[in-house]
């Protein structure tokens, strides 16, 4: 590892102004992720700004929903009793994700933002246009078995991570973030990115920006959820694929949809067509069926990643069907 | 505890559980030795080529580093001129890289520079700051790619009768005429070891002639021997102690060159040095379970008689060691077929050497084999159990004569039983649990009961306990606990009166702990051990009470504080008199087996019995209950032995649904590069695993009658899976593992 300075921050301003005044300098959550990245010499900030004594951690009721604070823990929000009675899909998301340990330590803000996993970023010799523009995608031609099918372009086919986000953007969440321009809000289905041609950038926060809060609207899907992960082992390890589906059901007929996928392109990918074809139908593995053909328009493929062409729609019916009888 | 209990069968908990609990129990990265220093690897970027400069300026200037040492300013290793030329080695042909020898790289990520610093954290970031250049030369990195050149072994070459030679009996490649018949291809893909415990060494020259390794192996006596050849030294002057091993698997049975690494680094500083792998470095550099290509071919009656099988493979080995393990021996024992051929190749590639891992060779044969088994039953539209009975045989057909004890059948019966084999239908993806296919499969495995010499040694204390030493290893199955029961039993004392030490190149000899013959080779040595040092007390004893001196030798007993005779309790000589009068007490003795192994063919069984359930939109395959039975000869320790075959069980879940490092070949890199990318069973992988023993002695092998676990805990485990996963889908994966886009 690196040398670098750590500071502490008590105020959000002063940990804003810390980073935005110095383009070496990071924000540190749980740590969970950038300090592995910063021991392989992936990222290699000169300043580390602990932001983990500001108050950002409450989960509170808020305007007609949810605001959880930044720094809450992935744990602390999975069980909290207001999530799981009004957004209970984000529950099961965050306990699909990582484990017990890293969930202990991990933040709704540092699980936004934590990086892909592509193995050609985690290797320092290896072309990633991700981690050294210009060197080109080694994933592109090689060993692309975990990556995107939607969205991709020639710069980076890689994928986000993240559970949690998979379920937020299906919720309609808004970022919160401060900034030394001020505050804004930010749609959480535009906060992340897709590569095009400058894939080193994997969100649209600016430089200094510190995400505070997430909010999520209440809505109608506090029963007909489901988060379906398909993982190579039972749990410990990143999506193949994963669903996050919510269903309003009025008797068997759906009355509003939302879902979106995992594991499948550059950003939580949310599925609007779906849903929206799946409005005024029966909840039958029919209506789910054509769904997920919906969904997969547009879907390309890769050398390696060909069977997620037919284990993405596989999971969206699987995540309705599981939904429906919740 | 009664002194005359039985302790030989008793699930006794392990002698070593609570300071291995409570963090007590010392590795070899754990000795904190004064003015240690720490050494970080530096590997080549490049997979084949040659260094043309290093830059170790910026390392060398960097804080707290002592030394940056390559092929450029190395102190001369007196040894390399001479090895791998020691035939003493059976493991390969060639031998191990000369570290920092010269300029060649031969595989990615081999070691091209070590830097030495006084804190780790120092080293680590001097490490990044060596810079090298290379001149490139194209690599292979790909077994399929290269079959074509593949070659006979070295070994079989020279020997015609070396079981990695061409092996035929009947007609070759009869198969082919078969009017029944299947054929298929099946692959394992590289597999890491990965034991909890990364590889690591501590390396102190205590003189210039006198060197001290704390080091993670499976045998005290071959790095020893490996490193007084390598340092041109007696071996009296190299000390290696292995008290505790953090598992293995294989993985610490070769000299790697980590060790070379840090033994010159140690002798440059002229201090301690501590050099332990990253995660990242044990993928390349401390062997695996090598990419195995094989093609099974296999005939058979209407009734279900085999009449032919030609069973090849092609298994990966480095340019600069032929590594060979037993793939096809399985295959030539298991079942009556008149007419069997195998072939053995290898195929050499610009990476590290492979080396055993758990169940070795036979666990990737067993997959092919095991899965054509099945095959064959389902295109036979037999049960796959009624199958393996049709073909069952009681002597060895490979070298015609008698088993040593085989007690297969029984173990088929109890495995049948407690998996609920009456439950599985014939035809492929009858059974359903809502969502889930349900399967059920079987796998079986065989490994050789070998057994080699050992030494050990025995005390008596004036305290009335005993202090054994032998220079055997435990790397997780428990050795001193089996130990300390065989030898309460041989003493008739309790196993807390006895201390059992192990690890260590000046206790007396034995062999490195793998091949699961541990305990069949010092387990006699304890045993025998024990009655020597009766008989010895009985003669000293003798010297004071006549009783003593005409009894017989198994009537001595061992009381708290005297000795006595069984028939005459009267008779007493107190510990205190005996040892006052002839100093100490203690024997040492060589067990070896006699030639029961030219007469007999010695081998443990096993079959495992899995239940899985595959889900049928995700393609996701859970094992919902394993049963492994056993006939592994007499079972010392119930518990320790059934934690060996459920940990063999759960290798044999990674081996069948998970595990795989990947290399991308234009870069002859590997993409796993750690416990995120390289999957191996967690908890929830793990369903509950019956064990069971058929616990007969076959004291052919030994006077114990033991046969040895360790590998039969993972043969045939991997095809047992894959068959319940075609029982559930009617999916033949000859590919492993079995991941979900193979099946959706
Ligand atoms: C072995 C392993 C397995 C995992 N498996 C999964 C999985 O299956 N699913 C999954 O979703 N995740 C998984 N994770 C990832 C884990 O969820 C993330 O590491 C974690 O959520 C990151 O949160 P953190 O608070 O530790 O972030 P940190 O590591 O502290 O920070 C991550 C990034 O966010 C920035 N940051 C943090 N907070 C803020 C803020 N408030 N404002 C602005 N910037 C901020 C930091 O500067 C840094 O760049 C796994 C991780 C590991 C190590
Ligand atoms: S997919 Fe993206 S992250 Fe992966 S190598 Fe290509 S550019 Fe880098």
């Amino acid at each position: 590892m690196n040398q670098f300075q750590y500071v502490r921050a008590t105020k959000s301003q002063g940990a804003i102004d810390a980073v935005a005044k110095d383009p070496q300098a990071k924000f540190i959550a749980g740590g969970t992720n950038l300090v592995d990245l910063m021991k392989r010499g992936i990222m290699t900030p000169q300043k580390l700004v602990d932001i983990n004594r500001l108050p950002l951690a409450k989960i509170e009721r808020q305007d007609n929903g949810l605001r959880l604070g930044a720094l809450a823990l992935n744990s602390t929000v999975a069980n909290d009793a207001l999530v799981r009675q009004h957004q209970p899909l984000l529950a099961l998301a965050l306990n699909a994700g990582a484990s017990p340990q890293l969930r202990n330590m991990a933040t709704v803000g540092g699980n936004m933002l934590q990086r892909t996993r592509c193995s050609y970023f985690y290797d320092l010799t290896m072309p990633c246009n991700k981690r050294e523009p210009g060197t080109g995608c080694g994933a592109l031609e090689g060993i692309n078995r975990m990556h995107a099918i939607f969205g991709a372009s020639d710069k980076c086919i890689a994928v986000h991570p993240s559970d949690m986000s998979v379920a937020l953007v299906a919720l309609d969440a808004t970022v919160l973030v401060s900034g030394s321009k001020g505050d804004r809000r930010i749609a959480f289905a535009d906060f992340h990115r897709l590569p095009g041609d400058t894939p080193e950038k994997d969100t649209n926060l600016e430089a200094g920006e510190l995400i505070t809060a997430v909010d999520i609207p209440d809505g109608p899907f506090t029963k007909h959820v489901h988060y379906q992960k398909v993982r190579e082992r039972a749990s410990y390890a990143f999506a193949l694929v994963s669903t996050a589906a919510a269903l309003d059901l009025d008797g068997n007929t759906i009355k509003a949809a939302r879902l979106a996928m995992g594991g499948v392109a550059h950003k939580p990918w949310r599925l609007t067509a779906a849903e929206q074809s799946l409005v005024g139908q029966p909840a039958t593995e029919a209506s789910f069926r054509r769904a997920a053909e919906v969904a997969m328009q547009g879907a390309k493929a890769f050398k390696h990643n060909a069977y997620k062409l037919k284990l993405g729609p596989n999971t969206i019916v699987q995540a309705l069907r599981t939904a429906a009888a919740a | 505890m009664k002194a005359q209990q039985k302790q030989i069968g008793a699930p006794m908990n392990r002698v070593d559980g609570h300071l291995k609990v409570t963090g007590a129990a010392k590795y070899s990265a754990e000795y904190e030795l004064p003015g240690l220093a720490y050494a970080v690897l530096v590997g080549s970027t490049i997979t084949k080529g040659r260094l043309t400069s290093i830059d170790a300026k910026a390392a060398e200037r960097a804080p707290g580093v002592l030394a940056v040492i390559t092929h450029y300013n190395s102190p001369k290793v007196p040894g390399y001129d001479t090895a791998g030329k020691d035939p003493s080695q059976p493991a390969t042909v060639g031998g191990p890289i000369k570290l920092f020898n010269d300029d060649k790289i031969r595989f990615n990520d081999q070691p091209i520079a070590v830097v030495v610093a006084d804190t780790l954290e120092r080293a680590r970031y001097a490490a990044r700051l060596v810079k090298a250049q290379y001149a490139k030369e194209a690599h292979q990195t790909n077994l399929e790619d290269n079959k074509p050149q593949a070659f006979l072994p070295t070994s079989a070459k020279k020997n015609p009768k070396s079981p990695m030679a061409d092996y035929q009996r009947g007609q070759a490649d009869a198969y082919k005429t078969g009017a029944i018949k299947i054929e298929g291809e099946y692959v394992i893909p590289t597999e890491v070891h990965h034991p909890m415990e990364l590889q690591s060494i501590t390396a102190h020259w205590e003189a210039p002639d006198r060197l001290t390794l704390y080091d993670k192996t499976q045998g005290t006596l071959a790095t020893r021997r490996d490193f007084a050849k390598e340092w041109g030294l007696p071996e009296a002057n190299v000390k290696v102690i292995a008290t505790f091993v953090g598992g293995a698997f294989g993985n610490a049975l070769h000299s790697w060159p980590h060790e070379s690494a840090a033994i010159i680094a140690a002798k440059v500083v002229n201090r301690p040095v501590k050099l332990m792998l990253t995660r990242e470095q044990m993928f390349t550099m401390v062997g695996y379970r090598p990419y195995t290509w094989q093609k099974l071919g296999m005939s058979a009656t209407p009734d279900g008689k085999i009449t032919a099988i030609t069973h090849e493979s092609i298994g990966q080995t480095s340019t600069y060691e032929e590594f060979t393990e037993s793939t096809l021996a399985q295959t030539r024992m298991m079942y009556a077929s008149p007419n069997l051929t195998t072939r053995y190749r290898l195929a050499a590639l610009d990476i590290g050497s492979p080396i055993w891992m758990r169940g070795p060779g036979e666990a990737t044969g067993a997959f092919a084999l095991e899965s054509a088994m099945d095959e064959m039953a389902h295109l036979l539209n037999l049960d796959p159990l009624e199958f393996r009975l049709r073909n069952y045989t009681d002597t060895d057909p490979e070298k015609n004569r008698p088993w040593s004890t085989k007690f297969l059948k029984e173990c088929y019966k109890l495995g049948a039983d407690r998996i609920g084999w009456n439950k599985r239908k014939l035809k492929p993806g009858s059974i359903r649990d809502g969502e889930w296919l349900v399967g059920y499969g079987m796998g079986v495995g065989t490994f050789g009961a070998h057994r080699g010499g050992a030494h050990a040694s025995a005390q008596l204390r004036p305290d009335g306990t005993v202090l054994m030493q032998c220079a055997t290893t435990d790397i997780g199955p428990g050795t001193g606990t089996a130990m300390t029961q065989i030898a309460a039993d041989t003493l008739g004392i309790a196993p807390e009166k006895i201390t059992f030490e192990l690890g260590h190149s000046d206790y007396p000899q034995a062999g490195t702990q793998g091949g699961s013959s541990t305990v069949n080779s010092v387990g006699p040595a304890v045993q025998q051990a024990c009655l020597a040092l009766k008989d010895k007390l009985r003669e000293l004893a003798g010297a004071q009470n006549p009783a003593f001196a005409s009894a017989k030798k198994d009537d001595v007993a061992l009381g708290d504080k005297h000795l006595s005779l069984s028939s005459n309790t009267a008779a007493r000589v107190p510990y205190a008199d005996l040892l006052k009068q002839a100093g100490a007490a203690s024997v040492t003795v060589e067990a070896k087996p006699g030639n029961e192994g030219q007469q007999y063919s010695m081998y443990s069984f096993s079959v495992h019995f899995a239940e899985v359930r595959v889900h049928e939109l995700t393609g996701e395959v859970r094992v919902s209950k394993l049963v492994s039975c056993a006939d592994a000869g007499t079972i010392i320790n119930e518990k320790t032995a059934a934690n060996q075959m459920k940990g063999g069980a759960v290798g044999g879940i990674g081996m069948a649904l998970m595990e795989h490092a990947r290399i991308d070949d234009r870069f002859g890199r590997y993409v796993t590069k750690d416990l995120a990318d390289y999957h191996v069973p967690v908890h929830a992988d793990a369903p509950n695993i019956e064990v069971a023993f058929v616990n007969q002695p076959d004291l052919k092998v030994n006077a114990l009658g033991t046969k040895g676990i360790g590998e039969i805990a993972t043969i045939g485990v991997a095809p047992a899976i894959a068959n319940a996963v075609f029982n559930a889908t009617g999916k033949r994966v000859r590919e492993l593992p079995i991941t979900p886009d193979k099946l959706v």
